[in-house]
């Protein structure tokens, strides 16, 4: 789509760009390609002596077993988050969109977690799970569990997918209540008067009309879930108990400026970006399926 | 509501209540914990119920000073950071991608369709992939402990203008050509014209964008390594060091609440912004 009336002016659009485009160029775009170029040299933790080592980085990563776990811990991370964050807010979803009393009390009720910082969530969880003074571990001590978080990795893990689930359940709710209310009354009256009562009417019109909507929340939950949980992560857990919740992202952070490899920080980030592209290309498949059911 | 099921209707509300209450716990044991002494606590278990320390606790947060084993910064100071680098973010994104969105849409110039492009792809280098070389140009640049080095590396913004570039294609072209023909420049049909029409997409970029800038936690801790310069989110982090005993945690309590109080606001004061950023930015 093209505008047929411009105005005409020689430097006036450069300059409008101006702001923008080296913003990017700066803070994007030139170090993008620096982890590009790094992913393909080694150096030294001192900085004082670099070679080129071609896809040696790259090699490495595949051969590093602890890599090859982090992408495991990873992808069962993000399914976590992202089948107990959708399936949560969907149940929610649904039954605010029948309320008719209470609506809109119960939606801002639930909207308002989208606004607390990942860190921030990562802090609270982690206060309620602490194995010596969290009232969460105290009552699951009393219910025979013995919760360690520091020394379980399985107990780590779900510490971490309940605070990133907690965070995310009000942007799928959002988005799940949105669906619901698209979907023509007409359409659950004429089956209602057919005698489909309304669990069978969720299966049949509702869920199947919401696939559109489920399908783009699965992406943005993975994308979610593989870069912005980097903050609940480091609150809460640091990736440990050794190496159980470190995920991806969190193993860049780790490699380049705890351990100081940039090399192989740099090949890693360069994954990450595959991933990236990846991920987008799939949202906006889905995207534009959205827009055409 | 398509039929009456009173046990259907009752089941939802117990749902919801449910999903609320759930939703609201732990911030309801933060507030408890940040209304107590220190001591009071760490007990096992501890106490359900909201404490008389309510006043002392948060005057000492966000005085700082106190005896906890990890920072113990003015968290007065890092609320004004965060708040500062929150609408420094904001409305450096709303205005530079307004502009660069009005050269795209109203203006044929060379290598037009390269910057969109170049804007775009942008979305596939979130900072988590490229923070070390990011890192590294900030640092050469000598933005480090600044607000230009909190600020300016996260003003990019391809989601805004995308969103200021499907709302001006939607403009009627019947503005421009009265515009002109009333003699109004490029300039003097964006500011007079253009900005005002966007007013809703503005306010809808500006909670979500808002949120974006307070909840930034990476970039400070790259960035940040002086504790004048450290955003409330990532100071949170920072007071808890060593064992469970040796952190205050009434006052961490008490930061994490006066943490989540600002964003949480604007989300349910502009309620309505909120839901349409959401649903316009799919961010």
């Amino acid at each position: 789509m093209e505008k047929r009336v411009v105005f005409r002016s020689g430097w006036l659009p450069w300059a409008l760009l101006a702001p923008q485009a080296i913003v990017i160029a700066v803070f994007f775009f030139w170090p993008a390609g620096q982890a590009l170029v790094q992913s393909l040299q080694q150096s030294d933790a001192f900085g004082t002596s670099v070679s080129w080592v071609g896809l040696e980085n790259f090699q490495n990563l595949w051969n590093d077993e602890t890599y090859l776990a982090s992408f495991k811990t990873t992808a069962i991370f993000s399914i976590l988050v992202a089948v107990c964050g959708i399936s949560l807010a969907l149940l929610l979803a649904v039954f605010a969109d029948r309320v008719v009393r209470g609506a809109t009390v119960y939606k801002t009720l639930l909207i308002w977690p989208y606004a607390v910082a990942p860190a921030v969530a990562g802090v609270l969880w982690l206060f309620m799970f602490s194995p010596s003074i969290g009232i969460v571990a105290y009552g699951l001590e009393a219910m025979g569990v013995d919760w360690n978080h520091l020394l379980n990795g399985g107990q780590a893990m779900t510490l971490v997918v309940a605070a990133a689930v907690w965070k995310q359940i009000s942007y799928n709710f959002l988005f799940f209540l949105a669906g619901l209310a698209s979907i023509p009354k007409s359409l659950i009256e004429a089956a209602a008067i057919d005698g489909a009562r309304p669990w069978r009417r969720f299966w049949t019109i509702q869920f199947p009309l919401l696939t559109p909507t489920t399908f783009f929340l699965l992406v943005i939950n993975m994308v979610y879930a593989f870069f912005d949980t980097f903050a609940i992560i480091d609150a809460s857990t640091q990736g440990g108990p050794g190496k159980d919740t470190s995920i991806l992202v969190y193993r860049v952070y780790y490699d380049g400026f705890k351990a100081l490899d940039l090399g192989g920080s740099a090949a890693q980030s360069v994954v990450l970006m595959v991933i990236v592209v990846a991920l987008t290309v799939l949202q906006f498949k889905f995207v534009e399926k959205k827009v055409n059911y | 509501m398509v039929e009456r099921r009173p046990t259907l209707g009752i089941l939802a509300h117990v749902i919801l209540i449910l999903g609320v209450l759930v939703v609201a716990l732990p911030v309801y044991i933060t507030f408890v914990a940040s209304t107590h002494t220190a001591q009071e606590v760490v007990q096992r278990p501890m106490p359900m119920l909201p404490g008389s320390h309510f006043i002392e606790n948060y005057t000492a947060a966000l005085q700082g000073g106190s005896h906890g084993a990890g920072s113990t910064a003015a968290v007065g100071r890092m609320m004004f950071v965060s708040l500062v680098s929150a609408l420094i973010i904001t409305f450096g994104k709303i205005a530079i991608s307004l502009l660069s969105a009005f050269a795209i849409v109203y203006f044929r110039f060379r290598f037009r369709m390269f910057f969109f492009w170049a804007i775009f792809v942008t979305l596939m280098l979130p900072v988590e992939v490229r923070i070390g070389p990011t890192y590294k140009v900030v640092s050469d640049l000598g933005m480090l402990n600044s607000f230009a080095g909190l600020t300016i590396p996260l003003i990019a913004s391809a989601t805004a203008t995308f969103l200021f570039r499907q709302f001006f294609l939607t403009v009627p072209e019947e503005l421009v050509e009265a515009a002109r023909i009333d003699g109004a420049g490029p300039m003097r049909f964006f500011k007079d014209i253009l900005v005002p029409l966007s007013a809703t997409s503005i306010a809808a970029l500006f909670v979500i964008q808002f949120i974006y800038g307070w909840n930034q936690y990476l970039w400070p801790l790259l960035v940040t390594t002086n504790e004048d310069m450290y955003p409330v989110v990532y100071g949170i982090k920072r007071m808890i060091a060593g064992g469970d005993s040796q952190n205050e945690w009434n006052l961490v309590m008490a930061t994490a609440m006066l943490a989540m109080i600002p964003p949480a606001l604007v989300v349910m004061l502009m309620q309505k912004w909120f839901v349409k950023g959401l649903v316009d930015t799919e961010k």
